[in-house]
């Protein structure tokens, strides 16, 4: 997981640092292959608005995977069986490497690693808003995998078609490894509806704190993402996050009654006329809160993610000197 | 149960147990360091590791359990026993430090464990010596990946070779044990053809001069007061806290599956 709606908020002065080389014919040739669905490759011309919005969604993406092995990191030392224990940690594994796929994709459109990680850690790049959630037991490994890797695939499917080239192909990959944690996950929680009543309260108490937080996972309402429009005409973006946000309530609500859980919204209903459910309204100024750092545990996400930063620094120090010690000796 | 002779099933069943003991805790231990590792790269190795012991922990406690033939299976034997029952090695229960104590314990132990996992192909009890072989392809790579880092440690800069050292000078006292047997190493060495473990203690001993030299690293000296006691089940103070939240959960619901 996990790319969010975020990445449609192009800062105005940036926009006007707009390469001056981009000439109309340029750009209406860039947008012709684009209609034509054809893949932008890295050595390709793009326009500047282009490469920046992909290098702002694509390290978004990465920054979310990384951060995201914490919440579910917290549980593999106490996952109650051995399997369970081994399917988590494969789980935490992958989206260690779907952050490395995501960022080499990000490192094609001429940003370093090294810069993308200063910019998360500085605070100036964000990372899904979910991950700002803690998991209090372990329904709620159930319930990420479930609610969390499933809004994840809504999300991502799509981008597998994306223009860019990298980002789509690094998408087909990480895209079949998200449905397996879903499906993991859903089995979580399907054993624990199964089990006693206490589990069963469990996983119903998760289900009540992942809920709206992951309808959060789809971004701003349409009405608020004005900027989306430049992303849809890119086809780097081919839902709107309204679009997205109502096909994963109709997926999961019947999945949730399945297990016999009840949605925490009392809105909730289905549409004969429409064929979907109707939800509730979304508590956005905790959206915006949680997006601005206030969130129950932004804070303790990034002093860790710092401190694995720093505490690395010696090794990746001795590295670099072991290196270039025998590059020269090689060379010698 | 040391003062009771093991017959040679039990011996058997004891070996494998220990053996998964030792997976197990290692793993555990590696799991704790998710999300800490120096890069990204580290990051994947260490997870890759510590999935590979805990699938070794996975097969010797399902043998275990099914020489023993009393219906437990491998949660019962992670989850459902005391401290006073785990045998593994004191070193492997050792609390994190830094990525080197990382690098270093692991270099320590996977030394012998590989040695260990070789001598069994040759052993008669066909199963152990299927599971060892595969185990031993596993453990190769580890060797060899974190022999790597040791080097690159060593002979990196002049902090990490002292922050390593000292890793090396707190853990050295531990490696005794690796060879210091009991009655189940004896009767499982007579009955089924199992390791020498005089003769494992010559080979580990060079393996590691050689390659502390590659990594510029001193030998420590020969270890004055040698620390055991995980064959008897006798622990550090760590050790609890580690089964007390590895087994909180199970316990808080007994009965329950998951
Ligand atoms: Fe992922
Ligand atoms: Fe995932």
């Amino acid at each position: 997981m996990y790319t969010q709606g975020l990445d449609q908020q192009g800062k105005p002065e940036q926009e006007k640092q707009r390469r001056p080389a981009e000439s109309e014919a340029e750009l209406r040739a860039f947008q012709r292959r684009c209609d034509a669905e054809e893949k932008i490759e890295a050595k390709d011309w793009m326009p500047e608005a282009y490469r920046r919005t992909l290098v702002r969604q694509i390290s978004q993406h990465a920054h979310s995977e990384i951060i995201g092995m914490q919440p579910e990191g917290n549980w593999l030392t106490r996952a109650p069986s051995l399997k369970r224990k081994v399917i988590l940690l494969a789980k935490v594994q992958d989206e260690a490497g779907h952050g490395l796929y995501l960022y080499s994709a990000a490192e094609t459109l001429g940003v370093s690693r090294d810069k993308m990680v200063d910019d998360l850690l500085s605070g100036k790049a964000k990372y899904s808003s979910i991950f700002n959630y803690a998991t209090l037991t372990w329904a709620d490994i159930g319930a990420i995998g479930w609610l969390v890797d499933g809004a994840a695939i809504m999300n991502q499917v799509p981008l597998c078609r994306c223009s860019y080239g990298p980002y789509a192909r690094a998408m087909v990959r990480v895209c079949k490894e998200e449905s397996f944690h879903q499906r993991q996950g859903f089995d979580i929680m399907h054993v624990l509806c199964s089990g006693s009543e206490a589990q069963k309260a469990m996983a119903q108490d998760a289900l009540n704190r992942w809920w709206w937080p992951s309808l959060m996972m789809f971004g701003p309402s349409d009405k608020d993402s004005e900027h989306s429009a430049q992303s849809m005409a890119w086809k780097i973006k081919r839902f709107s996050n309204d679009e997205l946000r109502q096909k994963f309530v109709d997926a999961t609500v019947p999945q949730a009654e399945f297990l016999g859980l009840r949605v925490p919204d009392d809105d909730l209903h289905f549409n004969e006329a429409t064929g979907h459910y109707e939800f509730g309204d979304i508590d956005w100024q905790e959206f915006y809160d949680v997006l601005a750092g206030n969130g129950p545990c932004n804070r303790e996400r990034l002093a860790k993610r710092q401190k694995a930063h720093d505490d690395g620094a010696w090794v990746r120090e001795a590295a670099r000197a072991y290196a270039a010690k025998h590059a020269v000796q090689e060379a010698a | 149960m040391n003062r009771i002779k093991p017959d040679a099933q039990l011996a058997l069943r004891l070996y494998v147990q220990r053996l998964g003991d030792n997976a197990l805790i290692t793993g555990q231990r590696m799991i704790e360091r998710v999300a800490g590792e120096p890069e990204l790269e580290a990051e994947l190795a260490n997870a890759n590791f510590a999935l590979d012991y805990l699938g070794q922990a996975r097969m010797y406690y399902s043998y275990a359990a099914e020489l023993e033939g009393a219906g437990r299976n491998e949660d019962d034997f992670a989850y459902a026993r005391n401290d006073r029952e785990f045998q593994n090695f004191l070193l492997v229960e050792q609390p994190n430090g830094h990525f080197g104590d990382a690098v270093v314990r692991q270099v320590l132990f996977d030394s012998f464990y590989l040695l260990q996992l070789e001598a069994l192909l040759e052993c008669s009890d066909q199963r152990l010596a299927e599971i060892a072989a595969r185990a031993a392809k596993e453990i190769r790579y580890h060797l060899q990946h974190v022999s790597k880092w040791l080097i690159r440690l060593g002979d990196g800069t002049s902090e990490s070779n002292a922050r390593v050292s000292e890793s090396l000078a707190r853990y050295w006292r531990f490696a005794g044990e690796f060879f210091a047997g009991d009655e189940v190493d004896d009767k499982f060495r007579a009955a089924f053809n199992g390791p020498d473990l005089s003769a494992l203690a010559v080979t580990w001993q060079s393996n590691i001069d050689a390659l502390l030299a590659v990594a510029t690293l001193t030998v420590p000296a020969d270890i004055e007061h040698p620390v055991s006691g995980g064959r008897a089940g006798l622990h550090s103070e760590h050790f609890g806290f580690l089964l007390a939240e590895m087994q909180h959960l199970t316990r808080s619901y007994p009965g329950a599956t998951w």
